[in-house]
């Protein structure tokens, strides 16, 4: 006998814990592949919705990888928010327990520039392939893709919070005039 | 001692030891005020007012958090407890950090979800979903910058973006042929 929702919540922890190690250089890293999980091979929500959750995790405080709160939260409720967010963190969080002696030892040492140099062209093209596939999906007319150009120009070009900028595009779109 | 040697730091450069309280209270801070990126705020507090870590630590710190996956300012909450309390200090400042934050985000969860069927939620929400999609391309482009002066890095990006993107291959897969090669490059052009 499982209990109803218990599937879910292990789905979170396999997904997430997997997430949480190949998230190389921050969780933005991961999105794409949490998108393709979560939108189509899980089907727990379309792709909308997962870009509605990730709207959301960023108007909170805190770090940007409440997604995954907010997901688990979706799929199982209060132990899938904890269950999500507890395997996001744990795995790399323990690999940086027992790397952070290693690491100072090794602060000189050209390989870890070498690896790191390496390592930032990735993150580039997964962070900017995550925005891509969010982008399609909020792109849901083109008022609407006009506003993330616009948007993406304010945080590239001023220095306006984005938080605030996050609020007047909300109240834009409340407001029906896209 | 072997940890406080192996952060490169003697027992009097940290001044007095840091409670489990005080460590809990100052993540908890961080984690409150942080909106839309944590880690400025998380510098100003560790090195700027509680000196919990000199400037140069707090790089080194970061670049390890960087390095390593994972969300990047859990790891620092991690290293830093780690440094003054071993693992119930990585515990207590993890769950500094991430506590308030938590409990907000399903709050407006629950209120989205409550409130999803009004029109104007809905139109309110696409919108700010759009406008968020502009903060992950404006990210994207902020961390290309220093790749400017690096075609092979540019192009190695632009690849990683279209097998990822484009195609969808699992990340695991491309992480497995992109790193070593990316790596391997980066080693072909090393300085």
């Amino acid at each position: 006998m499982v209990l109803p929702g218990v599937k879910g919540v292990v789905a979170l922890a396999i997904l997430f814990a997997q997430l949480s190690l190949l998230a190389v250089g921050g969780v933005s890293s991961a999105l794409p592949e949490m998108q393709r999980q979560v939108t189509i091979t899980h089907g727990w929500m379309s792709g909308q919705q997962f870009a509605a959750l990730y709207a959301l995790a960023q108007a909170a405080p805190g770090p940007n990888m409440l997604i995954a709160t907010l997901v688990g939260w979706q799929v199982a409720g209060l132990a899938g928010a904890v269950v999500a967010t507890l395997a996001l963190c744990g795995p790399s969080g323990v690999l940086c327990y027992f790397t952070a002696s290693a690491w100072h030892r090794f602060r000189n040492a050209r390989w870890r520039r070498i690896v790191q140099a390496g390592l930032t062209p990735v993150t580039v093209g997964l962070v900017m392939a995550a925005a891509i596939l969010l982008i399609r999906a909020t792109s849901i007319d083109a008022g609407h893709a006009t506003l993330t150009a616009l948007c993406t120009a304010g945080f590239l070009f001023t220095r306006i919070h984005p938080l605030l900028v996050l609020a007047v595009a909300t109240a834009i779109g409340a407001m029906g005039i896209l | 001692m072997k940890r406080l040697a192996a952060v490169g730091a003697k027992r009097s450069e940290i001044g007095p030891s840091v409670s489990l309280a005080a460590l809990f209270a100052g993540f908890f801070r961080i984690g409150m005020i942080g909106f839309g990126g944590v880690l400025p705020w998380a510098r100003r507090m560790l090195v700027e007012q509680r000196k919990w870590l000199t400037a140069q630590e707090f790089t080194d710190l970061l670049a390890l958090c960087q390095f390593l996956p994972g969300p990047n300012v859990v790891n620092l909450a991690v290293a830093v407890g780690w440094r003054y309390a071993g693992v119930a200090g990585s515990v207590v400042c993890f769950t500094g950090l991430i506590a308030a934050p938590m409990a907000i985000v399903i709050g407006l969860g629950a209120v989205y979800s409550r409130y999803a069927q009004l029109t104007v939620v809905q139109h309110g929400f696409a919108a700010m979903a759009a406008a968020a999609s502009g903060l992950v391309l404006s990210t994207a482009f902020k961390i290309a910058a220093p790749l400017r002066s690096r075609p092979v890095g540019i192009a190695t990006a632009a690849i990683t973006f279209a097998i990822v993107g484009l195609v969808h291959v699992p990340l695991l897969l491309a992480l497995i042929v992109l790193v070593p090669v990316s790596i391997w490059i980066a080693w072909c052009y090393r300085e």
